[in-house]
């Protein structure tokens, strides 16, 4: 007999990682909104807007973290242009809020300022229907999957992999930043969108919408992770690890790589695309330079400090490198660029597996002993 | 009628030939109103006397003094005079004559005519070169008595278009005619603007000259887009062979280790600083020898280059061999530490690397087409890099030993290579050849911590479309790509141009998923 | 293939007929004269060196054959030949008497039932010996259904009894890279026997066993023979001799001496290649 559908999703999920699960989202979505608007800002456990607004962010890294945990831990596919895909989000709902504006801009048009200061008398045909919210939701989805299963497709098609594959995605998303740098594409050249106003009509500046938009991040992170976690213990999960590490073989007991890598890639570049669409609001801008290769490049560090082959280590690796960059660049903003580099190389020659890598190692350790 | 007029000419041409300046004009000189010395300085050019090249000269040296009403020439503190040439005696209270720009200017053009009657036949080319793209109409006698002593057959025909564009607006239709048609053998834009106003009736109301007007500017036109194109091909090639100079370092490196140096750009700008070094050091200690900076710098480039790709190969890049994605991330942190490392030495802000004064100027093949000497002197340095690395591949035992770890390490390894020296010496060598690419780029491109970054991704590409450790496919993939870019770019613009061509390289890699000159066998996989 | 076909096999619908695209079962095996493989003149070349050269070999259904010969003969490009890997110059590739082995990729070939076994161990290292075979296990093997399967019980039961007929059976939970290599040389093969293919193509299978363990897969090929057809390469003539089959000779990638075994050792050809002249 089969068991429910919904069952053996939940099933995936041991004990802990539900529990664990259940207290994140508590945490985001009762503790931080009650400590920040009922705490006085004076107070030891007031939360800030500043760290909301942080810790928001990070989140959405964190998603991006997970979708490339997924194609590069699992299937073996380490993308150097994630960053295409994460932009490509943000810029489609960026376009809503841009239209959001409305006439509150600078030059008072209909139009966003960039437009008018083209001299653009009207929206171009990809800005039709950016005034709807739906639409917008629909194209943060459809754009990085088109994107990305037309690439992949021709990619994997051709067996293009290992750091092959790596170079040609650090191109994609280098031409692509070189094409929205440039006015006449249509999306603010150098600068972006920015000065948003209103998301449905609300202001997105009032607390209760970044805490919203906040909880709305924590809720798509922990929906993510589940996702995540069902779908490497699924028997898709286990081809995709078996392609990683003997590809011939697999081919010769009669599965196509080729869906299997597409399937996990655009997934991967949708996930990256709603990660965009949350940052973008909560940071306020979006600009050619999350195309750049050293952003892409960022995203797999993240993974690779937290810990490959697992999902909780892309999170972990998330927070901390982010939390340090912040620090740091604070503190000592001409040591960022020498610690990153070392972070690059520590964890590649020291820590393979990542810091959930070593806890794990030292638990065992422990345990030995004890 | 004519004939009279050309008799007149003729005639006032030879008087003017032997007696001395008009003394009237040369006091002009001095004259307060910079009108009156522009009026007099043209005079004197048209009068064509060789001597009167060294009052002008003087002037233009600022070496020209006004005593009451005489003009002075001042050499060496003496004194001669303007209008005789005789020596005079100094003055006490000369006073120098003022030369602004306006009349510097004149000042060049008209001992550019003057040196038309030079007897030096070089001294002559070069004023026939400055003049075609300053003709007045007042200088179509000048021309003429010039082409009637010339027999030189390279300057002829530079006097006859001169002498053709200073007689466009000659009242008669028949000198008009044949000065268009001769003007039909130009390759000069600024003829062609020239020619601009004859091709409508307002400009133009005979209309023969308006005809062979309209057909000399098409002549012109085919003439100008053929250098357009020469044109782009050769700034392809010298783009080319920039990409070369990165990827040859890259295909060595890639072909030996198997593994992908994203710090590959910032051995590049170690390059390029190490030349920026030298030149302080120069300008420091030597500043007469500065123009040998950049020969100094060769060594300092590739061997600086090298060690810093040692000291990389032995502290990170041998821990990861065989794990080629990891080996991205590393290197890719140690380009982070090095761009980082330059910012704090030589500050965040490009820095200026300064042409040696023999690279500049260059070759002027048509009036539009000017191929630098900066470039050419790059593309002839790619070459010879690449003979270098050829003959150390194909003819010496290092070579070989590279060659036989690239196709099979571990026999090699069993056979008495010594695989891991082999791995530090090749990557040394991909090294220093990205630190000769640097010193090629600071030449002609901006200097600093995040030079490397914009070349990298090019340089990647040469090599995928090349198929990986093929030298054959480097050369091949870096020229193609680099006229192709720059063949685009007269079409499309910088930025689509990138992009199609990296569109076309994705689309490539379909077809050849092992590049151009693909291994194959049953070793591949 | 058409954007069309590209759809379909990624939402899953099963495709028609003229498709070349995982259609299995219109896709059938053909057997009727006998012969279950027929290459005819192949040729493969790479830079000029001719690896198989106008190779001619027919395999009967049922049959056990083994092919022997030199290093460089071309035992492997063979191999790769008969399941895609590599496209032949000229010459065709036949599986029965219908199905045109050059023009399927290789998941198609091993849809219609050819399994292959590499010359070296290739498992996968970081999943169960159980995880392996359940991979293998013939089923759908689309991307979007992998999501969504589960095990049956007889799909239990199968691997169960394959588990016992490779003597993996006390293994089932550990990874796969941690077995001994005569080990991972039965799991490959238990691999390919939970693909059920037609044809077995085994690169030496017993490199690496002991003389024992040579001696229970002589006996397990002997087994199958009928059921399956196999083609056997291999250097142990220990091994080879167990087997009993007809031998095929290759040299310098054609056919050289073909016949049982005693024939062949005694053809002096055979003998000048194996010894050197």
């Amino acid at each position: 007999m089969r068991e429910p559908f919904i069952f053996r999703f939940l099933s995936a999920l041991d004990a802990r990682t539900r529990a664990g699960v259940s207290a994140f989202l508590a945490l985001a979505l009762i503790a931080v909104p009650l400590l920040h608007l009922l705490l006085p800002a004076g107070s030891p456990f007031h939360v800030s807007t500043y760290a909301i607004t942080l810790v928001g962010k990070i989140m959405c890294y964190a998603i991006v973290a997970i979708a490339m945990g997924l194609i590069w831990g699992y299937g073996g596919i380490l993308s150097l242009g994630h960053g295409i895909f994460f932009a490509l989000g943000g810029y489609a709902f960026g376009m809503y809020l841009m239209r959001q504006i409305g006439r509150d801009g600078s030059y008072q048009s209909d139009l966003p300022d960039f437009m008018v200061f083209l001299d653009w008398k009207e929206l171009p045909w990809f800005w039709q229907g950016s005034d709807s919210f739906l639409w917008a939701a629909l194209l943060v989805v459809v754009v990085p999957a088109v994107v990305a299963f037309v690439f992949g497709y021709f990619a994997f098609r051709s067996r293009i992999k290992g750091v092959y594959f790596s170079i040609i995605t650090q191109a994609l998303t280098y031409a692509a930043m070189l094409l929205f740098f440039r006015n006449e594409t249509g999306f603010g050249g150098n600068n972006g969108f920015t000065d948003f106003k209103r998301i449905l009509g609300h202001s997105i500046t009032s607390s209760e919408m970044r805490l919203v938009l906040f909880g709305l991040t924590a809720v798509v992170l922990a929906l993510t992770f589940i996702f995540a976690k069902w779908l490497v213990s699924s028997k898709y999960g286990r081809v995709l690890t078996a392609i990683r590490d003997a590809e011939s073989r697999v081919m010769f007991i009669g599965y196509n790589p080729l869906w299997f890598k597409l399937f996990i890639w655009t997934l991967s570049a949708v996930l990256c695309g709603v990660a965009g669409a949350l940052y973008v609001p909560q940071v306020g801008i979006i600009n050619p330079s999350e195309m750049s290769v050293a952003n892409s490049i960022e995203i797999a560090i993240w993974v690779a400090v937290g810990g490959r082959g697992t999902l909780i280590g892309p999170i972990v690796g998330a927070f901390v490198v982010n939390l340090a960059k912040s620090w740091f660049t604070v503190s000592f903003p001409e040591y960022w660029l020498f610690f990153l580099g070392l972070l690059f190389i520590v964890v590649t020659l020291l820590l393979p597996r990542g810091l959930v890598g070593l806890w794990k190692t030292l638990r065992t350790a422990q345990g030995a002993k004890a | 009628m004519f004939k009279h007029l050309l008799a007149t000419v003729l005639l006032t041409g030879a008087f003017a030939a032997q007696a001395a300046p008009d003394p009237a004009l040369i006091r002009q000189l001095g004259d307060e109103d910079s009108s009156v010395k522009v009026a007099a300085i043209q005079k004197l050019a048209q009068e064509g006397d060789p001597a009167t090249a060294r009052v002008l000269q003087a002037m233009a040296d600022d070496a020209l003094q006004l005593a009451g009403d005489k003009v002075l020439i001042i050499e060496d503190d003496k004194a001669f005079d303007a209008v005789s040439g005789e020596p005079a005696p100094m003055p006490a209270d000369a006073e120098s004559i003022t030369v602004n720009n306006r009349i510097r200017g004149e000042l060049d053009n008209a001992l550019a005519a003057l040196k038309l009657f030079d007897a030096d036949r070089n001294v002559r080319l070069d004023s026939a070169r400055q003049l075609q793209n300053k003709v007045s109409s007042e200088m179509a006698p000048l021309f003429e008595r010039a082409l009637k002593k010339e027999t030189d057959p390279e300057i002829k025909p530079l006097l006859k278009l001169a002498h053709a564009q200073a007689s466009l607006t000659s009242k008669n239709p028949a000198t008009r005619l044949t000065a268009v048609r001769t003007l039909s053998e130009s390759a000069s834009p600024a003829v062609r603007n020239m020619l601009q106003p004859l091709t409508e009736k307002a400009g133009e109301p005979d209309n023969r000259v308006r005809y062979a007007a309209i057909s000399a500017i098409k002549a012109i036109d085919a003439r100008l887009s053929r250098a357009e194109t020469l044109g782009a091909v050769f700034s392809g090639l010298s783009l080319g062979s920039i990409l070369l100079l990165g990827a040859l370092g890259l295909a060595i490196t890639y072909g030996v280790m198997g593994i992908i140096n994203m710090a590959h750009g910032e051995l590049l700008m170690v390059g390029a600083y190490s030349a920026y070094a030298m030149q302080s050091f120069f300008r420091a200690y030597f500043p007469d020898a500065i123009d040998w900076y950049l020969p100094a710098a060769i060594p300092l480039a590739f061997f600086g280059a090298a060690l810093v790709g040692v000291i990389m190969e032995r502290t990170v890049i041998r821990w990861l061999y065989g794990r080629t994605l990891e080996t991205l991330l590393a290197t890719w942190g140690l380009s982070l530490i090095l761009i980082q490392a330059a910012r704090v030495l030589f500050g965040a802000q490009n820095v200026e690397v300064a042409n040696p004064s023999w690279m500049s100027g260059g070759i002027e093949l048509m009036p539009n087409l000017l191929l630098p000497w900066n470039r050419i002197i790059i593309i002839g340095f790619a070459l010879f890099v690449l003979a270098l690395v050829w003959v150390l591949m194909n003819r010496t035992r290092l070579g070989m030993f590279v060659r036989a770890v690239t196709q099979n390490r571990a026999m090699a390894g069993c056979v008495g290579v010594p695989t891991a020296r082999i791995d530090t010496l090749a990557f040394a060598l991909g090294a220093g050849i990205a630190g000769l690419g640097g010193l090629a780029l600071s030449q002609i491109s901006n200097v600093g911590p995040d030079m490397g970054q914009g070349y990298i991704v090019d340089s990647f590409m040469v090599v995928v479309l090349g198929g990986v450790g093929q030298l054959a496919g480097a050369v091949w993939a870096a020229l193609g790509l680099g006229v192709f870019t720059k063949l685009l770019e007269g079409w499309s613009g910088a930025v689509i141009a990138k992009i199609v061509v990296l569109v076309f390289i994705i689309i490539f890699i379909q077809k050849r998923p092992q590049g151009l000159f693909a291994l194959k066998g049953r070793f591949v996989d | 293939m058409s954007a069309r076909d590209v759809f379909r096999s990624i939402i899953g619908i099963e495709l028609d007929e003229n498709s070349p695209y995982y259609a299995p079962k219109q896709r059938t095996l053909d057997v009727s004269h006998n012969v279950i493989l027929y290459l005819d003149d192949i040729t493969v070349s790479f830079d000029g060196f001719k690896a198989l050269n106008k190779l001619n070999l027919m395999i009967d259904a049922g049959e056990l054959r083994c092919i022997i010969g030199p290093n460089g003969a071309g035992k492997t490009t063979m191999m790769d030949v008969i399941t895609g890997k590599t496209r032949p110059d000229s010459g065709s590739a036949f599986f029965g008497q219908t199905i045109d082995l050059t023009r399927l990729t290789e998941p198609e070939i091993a849809h219609i039932g050819i399994g292959r076994k590499f010359q070296k161990p290739t498992i996968f290292e970081q999943h169960s010996v159980f995880e392996n075979l359940e991979l293998a296990m013939t089923t759908d093997k689309r991307a979007l259904k992998t999501l969504t399967a589960w095990l049956r019980d007889d799909d239990r039961d199968h691997i169960a009894d394959t588990l016992r007929l490779i003597r993996l059976d006390g293994e089932a939970n550990r990874p796969a890279g941690l077995l001994s290599h005569g080990q991972k040389q039965w799991l490959e093969i238990g691999m390919l026997l939970m693909q059920d293919p037609k044809l077995l193509l085994l690169d030496e299978p017993v490199a690496g066993m002991t003389d024992d363990e040579t001696m229970r897969t002589a006996e397990l090929f002997v087994s199958l023979v009928g059921k399956h057809s196999l083609v056997v390469v291999e250097h142990d003539m220990a091994f080879v001799k167990a087997l009993g089959g007809k031998v095929t000779v290759l040299h310098e990638g054609s056919v050289l001496a073909e016949g049982d075994l005693d024939s062949v050792q005694n053809d002096q050809r055979v003998i000048e290649v194996y010894l050197g002249r």
